[in-house]
């Protein structure tokens, strides 16, 4: 399955967290709401300017800015 | 009688996990809302009953985690490290279990006692979300409890079985997880070290300790190397390894791997039998309805506009009223006592002083109970997370947050609002230096009070382009905000910007006791602390101004002139003047001429005593340097009034320009006389408008920012930077205009 970085996600596709390679606060706060290796979420939308990006992941809505997503690389299906 | 057992309780739990809905069902309006000491993070404390005894229930900061990097984590630790409470009740969203658990598992590793409220359990049912609690608690090995804080359903079991947790007291038991080969070793050989060291033992389990120092904990491993320097630089090499060794293997960082682990672990324990989740509701369903429109590409900015419109509209249109009967008020109440009273310092001590410093207090109330009523309303139903979603790309550019917009707003963003509530609005940022970047550039807005200035000088000196130029002022002060906080967020409060993510929550009704808590608590907050500085500072002022007076001599000059003109008058217009009642009829005209003398020569008193007050002598040495923006001694000691509130600028020129002392809001020919002044000009109009708009906020502003970011400091920086912000700016606006050749 291809690998890409949240930003490239498009919306309503689905993916799942393969890696969070941020360290330090950030990484800490992603990891904190949830984002996780292995965790399956969909992207739900963008901001009105195309940033930050809201995903629904365990339930729940979350947000983050482009800059913070490119942390985070993502199983997906197929690229869009 | 013997006195009731009293248990202290900690409430702990997410953001938008319904814990202060709960906490205020349970405590209803018994609670105090203070600070942590030092920071300005809530602390919130409530008393209630339950089962013959008091429990004391203290309401920890909402947070997802208890590492250290904010100040609500470090506070919510903390409390819960140094102040023991007997149990800690974790409220958890049953609707979104897996992520709430997170901080559950935490607090477990602690070892503090813990009972979970499944909160919002109804809410989960109606996703089609069935959680088996008994299963839950039994697998957790600690009470679960369901409830629904709106309703209050649950509360009693809840507090129940917290309080006989508390008497049971058990010892602190920290929960263990495996996080699997690479860490595990390391933390049972550094746990054994600890343990034999009796390393910070006396307060928080070894392990704990153990953890705390492979995540790289700050606070911990600093308050380890003061106490056992040896240890603590030994725990941090076998960190050291682990890290290096899993970076080697695995890519990763042991933080992460011990994040991975407790989500595996909270997988694990909801595994099979504790949610149930039918296919046939769709979850979130209206939510995200909802949000397709508020936050659509297109509408949803509109929708945006409109809303913060009808803040500003509700905060400042419908606080009019009250804020009218307080000023009637404070004025009957000024009035008693200027009649009760015998002339001298202690009449204008009490009025001009007390009375009004009082009253410029209160005048502040209304506008706040609605600025906090109309937020508290948008954050509780959560529209004010998808404000900050939506703008948080403009405002970033500039250092700032996506939630600055709403203290911008409030202060007058849309001309015409308050710094005051405005800097009280920043509590809902929750990024440190965002949040001290907006509440120091919020007061550049365009407040109420600046506008009767503006409006005065704008109808004396661009009268045909009236709109134009307040529309100017608006974009002027939204320019000057952003790239001042954008200067500040590159030098003072530099630093990245602080993550952002953020949960956008389920749209809820929020529960109108809850709104009426919030609201009444943070107002008061208000009244006791900024208040008493106010007021303080409102005397100052009164002295600065009425002291030390006019000397006896020139005194004795003005009641001669005031005899002179007496003795002119006939007898029965004399008799009318000492009474002070006008004559019917045709003596009316002429006693009118002579009151008209008789109060010109007190308004020349006035402004001789302004003059040698120490206000007055200030903003007359001021003069040699106020030459580069065009201001004489006259408009320098009204700018230095004006820090006591921006509206009295124009009463003391009116004074400085022996026009009588008019009172607020009271038109007087301030303008007509300006504009027809020879050393006017409309660019000295446009270099005082710059200068009002950006200099020192005033005094309630100010320690309303002392008591919102925590420090003196950025009080005092508030008055001296932005004072010297705009007086750059004006020197630019003035010089620049003459050498343009306009003035």
């Amino acid at each position: 399955m291809p690998i890409i970085p949240l930003r490239k996600m498009a919306k309503g596709q689905n993916g799942i967290v393969h890696k969070v390679s941020a360290s330090g606060e950030l990484g800490r706060r992603i990891r904190d709401m949830g984002v996780v290796p292995g965790t399956p979420f969909q992207v739900r939308g963008r901001a009105p300017l195309k940033d930050p990006v809201a995903i629904r992941i365990r339930n729940f809505t979350l947000t983050l800015r482009n800059n913070e997503s490119d942390f985070i690389e993502v199983e997906v299906d197929e690229v869009l | 009688m013997s006195k009731a057992p009293e248990h202290l309780i900690a409430l702990a739990g997410n953001p938008n996990c319904g814990k202060t809905t709960l906490f205020n069902a349970m405590t209803g309006a018994r609670q105090h809302v203070g600070n942590y000491p030092g920071i300005t993070v809530e602390k919130k404390e409530g008393i209630c009953h339950a089962n013959g005894s008091l429990v004391r229930l203290v309401d920890l900061p909402g947070t997802y985690s208890l590492t250290a990097y904010s100040m609500e984590e470090i506070v919510a630790r903390d409390f819960l490290v140094q102040d023991r409470p007997r149990a800690v009740i974790n409220i958890v969203d049953a609707s979104n279990l897996e992520r709430n658990l997170y901080l559950t598992i935490q607090l477990m590793e602690l070892g503090i006692p813990v009972l979970v409220a499944l909160n919002m359990i109804d809410m989960a049912a109606s996703r089609g979300m069935e959680i088996n609690s008994g299963e839950l608690s039994r697998r957790l090995r600690v009470p679960v409890i369901p409830t629904v804080a709106r309703t209050g359903n649950g509360k009693d079991e809840l507090l129940g079985a917290a309080v006989d947790l508390a008497e049971e007291n058990p010892a602190w038991e920290p929960l263990h997880i495996s996080y699997g080969p690479d860490i595990d070793p390391a933390l049972d050989r550094m746990e054994r070290e600890i343990v034999a060291a009796k390393f910070l033992t006396g307060f928080i389990p070894a392990r704990w300790t153990a953890l705390k120092y492979l995540e790289l904990d700050e606070e911990v491993i600093k308050k380890g190397r003061g106490i056992d320097p040896r240890l603590s630089a030994k725990l941090e090499e076998t960190g050291e390894q682990v890290s290096q060794h899993l970076q080697k293997t695995l890519d990763s960082y042991p933080e992460a791997i011990i994040a991975d682990h407790r989500y595996g672990f909270i997988a694990a324990l909801l595994k099979e039998g504790v949610v149930k989740q039918s296919q046939k509701a769709d979850r979130l369903f209206f939510s995200d309805q909802l949000d397709r429109v508020l936050t659509n590409r297109f509408l949803g900015p509109v929708i945006m506009m409109l809303i913060l419109y009808g803040v500003y509209q509700f905060t400042f249109t419908y606080s009019k009223i009250p804020v009218g009967w307080m000023e009637a008020g404070f004025a009957a109440l000024g009035n008693l006592a200027d009649s009760a009273l015998p002339e001298g310092p202690l009449k204008s001590l009490v009025v001009s002083g007390i009375i009004n410093g009082v009253g410029g207090v209160l005048g502040f109330v209304p506008l706040i109970v609605f600025m906090f009523l109309a937020i508290a309303f948008l954050e509780d139903t959560g529209y004010l997370a998808r404000v900050a979603y939506m703008l948080d790309r403009v405002f970033r550019t500039f250092g700032l947050h996506g939630s600055s917009v709403m203290a911008y707003i409030i202060s007058g963003g849309i001309a015409g609002g308050c710094a005051v509530p405005g800097v009280l609005a920043t509590r809902t940022l929750r990024s440190p230096r965002e949040r001290l970047a907006t509440l120091l550039t919020a007061p550049f807005m365009n407040c109420g009070a600046k506008l009767p200035v503006f409006a005065m000088l704008i109808a004396a000196f661009f009268a045909a382009k009236e709109p134009q130029v307040m529309f100017l002022l608006t974009i002027l002060s939204w320019t000057a905000a952003l790239l001042i906080a954008k200067l500040i967020r590159s030098t003072i409060l530099r630093g990245p910007s602080t993550p952002f993510l953020l949960e956008l929550p389920p749209y809820r009704l929020p529960t109108f006791k809850g709104l009426l808590i919030h609201t009444w608590e943070r107002t008061w907050q208000y009244i006791r602390k900024a208040g008493t500085v106010i007021l303080a500072i409102s005397i100052l002022f009164w002295a600065l101004m009425s002291f030390p007076g006019l000397p006896e001599i020139e005194k004795r000059i003005y009641d001669q002139e005031r005899s002179s003109i007496m003795a002119e008058a006939p007898e029965q217009i004399r008799k009318d003047l000492v009474e002070g009642k006008a004559p019917a009829g045709g003596a009316g005209k002429e006693f009118e001429a002579y009151r008209v003398r008789l109060q010109e020569v007190d308004f020349e008193e006035a402004q001789a005593a302004l003059r040698n007050s120490i206000a007055g002598r200030i903003g007359t040495a001021l003069t040699s340097v106020t030459k580069l923006t065009g201001f004489d001694w006259r408009t320098n000691v009204a700018l230095l009034s004006g820090f006591a509130a921006k509206e009295i600028i124009i009463s003391t020129m009116g004074t400085a320009y022996s026009l009588g002392r008019s009172k607020r809001g009271e038109d007087i020919p301030l303008g007509e006389r300006l504009a027809r002044d020879p050393g006017w000009n409309p660019l000295k109009a446009f270099s005082l408008i710059v200068f009002i708009m950006l200099y020192a906020p005033c005094i309630a502003t100010i320690s309303c920012i002392i008591r919102e970011s925590g420090a003196w400091k950025w009080g005092v920086f508030s008055l001296v930077f932005n004072t010297a912000v705009a007086f750059i700016v004006s020197a630019l606006v003035y010089r620049g205009g003459i050498w343009l050749g306009l003035g």
